[in-house]
């Protein structure tokens, strides 16, 4: 059967999107996809593009990979722009002369930016902020650059004043309007925005009408204004709207828009049938959608068109929640009360700067607006009465101003929230989506996250989804029981509190005080890392010795046979020649077999009990310490050479790794941790897989967390950035902390974040704005526990009355004669069970 | 005396303080490993071969109690295992042997 074919105009994110739903469609099979892409790479965030700003890459900020495309039959063409369209052929043209044909085309052209039309704006510093060619661009200029001016006040404009603040410039922003963000706001919600900009050092100019850009006196440009003011400034960012692509489908003699814009219908389709429009290109009743989510939207409806489904575009909701330049700032529907007699409810906050208002209805019994600015904790909640159209509390007010009993205002329950109400839009899933998930078992935010993807966006309904699952939990009757195990009904992060604060310092007093019975192999291991957490006790201990899993009791690793490894800590994975020999020499002595790991070390494995002792003797002798391989505690903490030795290398990845590494050594936590340090972006260390990553920059460390590899591999988040040497161990101090305070047992970091209400977010608050005031109190407990690290096997081996455990038998010198080896590859493995077997019965006939 | 205790011969294997509360020792008697544990003052003795694994690794297991029954559980797949009956609380088809024990004079004994 002949495949459809369809050509894709454009591969920004609304077309990249297209082309994703199209290949998750059913029908995907009988389709052959091209895309042409005048950008050199293809789709990326563009909502994010001022994180490029604080550390992301352009590979941070892709959508799709040349790999995905390629697996899944799409053709893509880079750095080919379309010029022409010629429906009456169902072919294009590009710039390079090639002829594409088509059964359907999609227009995903996209937007400009607009540049008004001043004398002077065609300068080489005079720019504009929409890809990521424009993003180097403005670097490379503010590198040249004291001064900095962003044209435009409204949403992008502030993304961009944001921009040029991270590169350093003294950052004015140019409005016309009488206000900022005049399109989302109102005058009050403008107002405080303003003061709280201009309280971050960034000077604001509205109702300025610039004429013309010449040569200017101190700084490279002076802008003057219709008013006769003027300002001097070495950059100029244009970001004053943006202007549709539509020039391809005007060309074509397809139906516009009297001020641009292609005409679509509601199935997205142009004035000719099998051509689509789709995002910021698509003019849809008189109207167009210069946000992300609408032209998903539209894609949605494309893909649903040509696929024989019915969807239809019927407008989209505009209200917006985002954070510029650090302030929260939230609009609602109708933010202005243009509703002929609407209500409104204002609070004003001029402390603290908050400025809330809601949009009545005339009958005061529906919300139809809102604008939030400095706080917008309450945006979830108020956005979902507006659309649901359902009815305000009693007392309005009681959905803006905070409650006195300190509790956040609650507003109506999430129960009032129709089955149908949109929780999380980034991913479109809705309230009956997140309940049907927890019917099908899911009992936490995490589990939520991955079954549904709610909150995987941009992060803003996690908790508004928390409440949902909440509830439902409730109604299913379904308790959700954290107890650890049947000795302790506390969750690991309770019992953590009750011996921090209780002072208590042995399994027996904590489970005589707030347990039932001996104790079993859950809870034992458990409070012994949670004692070793808080206090860092010997392990070894009397009292602490029986609550140690096998490895950590014998301090290396039990394999299948019973036997055992040995992992020696190789800090940052650096090694003398000498300390090399030596593990040489002990592998061959005591017969070991020998791997390197991941983590950049060396394990010995075959170990009996009883060689133990005598193998960590020499190898404390010739200077080694424990590697704590067999803990849920700090592994390594990789590194790639670094400045020392690469030509590429910005900062000393190696002497960071080995100083990360000697702080947090033998750190017992909920589950084991990993680190990496890479010496500059090429990422050599893979930092971004691990728990705890560092990266340097020109500017300092970049600081990641929550990464993890294994069955489940998760790339870690970007924390901080520009960090210096004390900034980024005080950082790793109070999260590490935070983490081992209050995880549950073998939960890693990458799921404990995503547990926390607020995710991320809130991280960031608790260890950089050390918003619970418990900062100080995490860094002295990690000293603390630092203070008191020993190397358990130096510690151990001078013992005698300990080593006595090591002894295979209590009664005889003779060695486990389960424990068989064969050779494979010139070293020991374990027999398998058919080698054990003949080995057990030709033995057994030697001595009949 | 009856007919059961005349028939065992009762292996000394070591002093009583060497085996500490809930941590397992491992003797070699007859030729057969066996696994040996303190709890609240009681002893007990089972086979020291863990039957999922193969390895004899049982006194090596962490003690403790589950639904009311004293378990240890194997340190290679995490099975419990009765310390009085040497039944596998998981999997109803799998025991290991029990071995009398006691303690005489200071010393641990094994019954075989």
């Amino acid at each position: 059967m002949k495949k459809t074919k369809i050509l894709v105009v454009g591969n920004g994110m609304v077309g990249h999107k297209f082309i994703e739903n199209m290949l998750n469609s059913p029908q995907a099979e009988t389709f052959d996809i091209v895309t042409f892409a005048e950008e050199p790479r293809l789709a990326y965030d563009r909502v994010q593009l001022s994180s490029y700003f604080s550390g992301s890459t352009a590979a941070d900020l892709m959508l799709t990979s040349e790999d995905y495309y390629r697996s899944n039959g799409v053709h893509y063409v880079l750095n080919e722009q379309v010029t022409e369209i010629q429906p009456e052929n169902n072919c294009v043209i590009t710039a390079s002369g090639r002829k594409e044909t088509y059964d359907k085309l999609v227009l995903a052209t996209g937007s400009y930016p607009f540049v008004p039309p001043l004398p002077g704006r065609e300068q080489p510093h005079c720019l504009v902020y929409r890809t990521i060619e424009d993003l180097e661009a403005i670097t490379e200029s503010a590198a040249q650059s004291k001064i900095g001016v962003v044209v435009g006040g409204g949403l992008l404009g502030l993304e961009a004043a944001n921009a040029l603040k991270n590169l350093g410039l003294d950052t004015h922003v140019v409005e016309f309007a009488p206000r900022l963000m005049a399109v989302q706001l109102d005058e009050g919600g403008g107002l405080v925005l303003r003061k709280k900009i201009e309280k971050l050092d960034v000077k604001v100019h509205t109702e300025k009408n610039t004429q013309e850009i010449v040569a200017g006196e101190k700084c490279r440009y002076r802008m003057n204004f219709a008013d006769g003011s003027y300002l001097e400034t070495d950059m100029i960012l244009f970001s004053a709207g943006i202007r549709p692509r539509d020039e391809l489908a005007r060309n074509a003699s397809l139906s516009v828009g009297e001020r641009g814009g292609i005409v679509v219908n509601n199935f997205c389709q142009t004035s000719v049938a099998n051509i689509y429009a789709i995002g910021e290109c698509a003019l849809w009743s008189g109207r167009i959608y210069g946000l992300v989510a609408p032209g998903y939207q539209m894609a949605k409806v494309a893909v649903s068109h040509i696929t024989g489904g019915a969807d239809q575009f019927v407008g989209a909701d505009m209200s917006t929640k985002l954070k510029l330049l650090g302030v929260e700032v939230a609009s609602i529907g109708d933010a202005h009360a243009r509703t002929p007699g609407a209500l409104s409810y204002v609070y004003q906050d001029g402390i603290n700067e908050i400025y809330k208002r809601l949009v009545l209805s005339p009958d005061g019994k529906k919300l139809i607006g809102s604008v939030l600015v400095g706080d917008t904790e309450v945006y979830g909640n108020l956005l979902q009465i507006c659309l649901n159209g359902m009815d305000v509390p009693e007392a309005p007010e009681q959905l803006i101003v905070p409650a006195s009993d300190g509790q956040a205002a609650s507003g109506l329950g999430v129960d009032a929230l129709p089955e149908t109400a949109t929780i999380c839009s980034c991913h479109d899933v809705s309230k009956g989506t997140i309940c049907c998930a927890v019917r099908d078992g899911a009992t936490t935010i995490g589990a939520i996250k991955s079954m549904t993807k709610a909150g995987t966006g941009c992060g803003g309904c996690v908790a508004l989804a928390t409440q949902v699952m909440n509830s439902e939990l409730t109604k299913l009757g379904v308790e959700v029981n954290t107890d650890l195990c049947e000795h302790f009904p506390f969750t690991r992060q309770e019992l953590f509190h009750l011996v921090r604060v209780e002072k208590i310092q042995t399994f027996d007093a904590l489970i005589e005080k707030h347990g039932r019975g001996l104790g079993c192999d859950i809870c034992k291991p458990t409070v012994a890392s949670i004692l070793a957490s808080c206090w860092n006790g010997f392990i070894m201990k009397n009292e602490l010795a029986p609550l140690q899993d096998t490895n950590d009791y014998f301090m290396a690793n039990m394999q299948k046979n019973g036997t055992y490894s040995i992992v020696p800590r190789i800090a940052g994975g650096e090694i003398t020649p000498d300390k090399l020999i030596v593990l040489g020499q002990v592998g061959k002595k005591y017969n070991l077999y020998t791997k390197i790991t991941g983590g950049q070390r060396i394990d010995l494995f075959g170990a009996q009990l009883d060689d133990l002792p005598a193998i960590w003797q020499e190898l404390v002798d010739a200077g080694f310490e424990t590697g704590h391989a067999y803990g849920k505690s700090v592994r390594t903490v990789k590194s790639c050479v670094g400045s020392t030795w690469c030509r590429y290398g910005v900062l000393d990845s190696v002497g960071m790794a080995i100083a990360i590494e000697e702080r947090y050594k033998g750190l017992r936590a909920p589950h084991k941790l990993k680190f990496a340090v890479s010496g500059c972006t090429r990422e050599c260390a893979e930092a971004q897989s691990k728990d705890v990553g560092v990266i340097a920059t020109e500017t300092g460390w970049s600081l990641y967390v929550c990464g993890n590899g294994g069955m489940k591999p998760r790339h870690a988040d970007l924390f901080a950035t520009g960090l210096d040497d004390a900034t980024l161990l005080k950082y790793i101090d109070r999260f590490l902390m935070f983490y081992v305070r209050t995880a549950d047992r073998l939960q890693r970091t990458s799921v404990w974040m995503d547990n926390l209400e607020g995710g991320l977010k809130y991280l960031k608050n608790v260890v950089i704005d050390d918003k619970l005031g418990i900062g100080a109190d995490l860094e002295n407990d990690m000293q603390r526990v630092v203070d008191a690290y020993q190397c358990e096997w130096k510690s151990t081996i001078g013992d005698a009355e300990k080593l006595k455990r090591f002894r295979t038998f209590v009664n005889s010198e003779k060695r486990d004669n389960t424990v068989v080896f064969v050779e494979e590859r010139n070293q020991i493995r374990p027999a398998n069970e058919d080698e054990l077997v003949r080995f057990v019965t030709s033995t057994e006939l030697e001595t009949a | 005396m009856n007919a059961a205790e005349l028939r065992e011969i009762w292996v000394d294997v070591c002093e009583s303080h060497e085996l500490l509360p809930e941590l397992g020792a491992r003797a070699l008697v007859n030729g057969e490993q066996v696994a040996i544990y303190r709890v609240r003052d009681n002893l007990y003795a089972i086979d020291a071969i863990d039957p999922f694994s193969k390895a004899a690794v049982l006194s090596r297991g962490i003690v403790g109690d589950l639904k009311g029954q004293l378990v240890v559980a194997s340190p290679i797949y995490k099975q419990h295992f009765n310390l009085q009956t040497g039944a596998c609380l998981e999997d109803n088809t799998v025991s290991v042997k029990t071995y009398p024990v006691r303690e005489v004079g200071g010393r641990i004994q094994i019954g075989m």
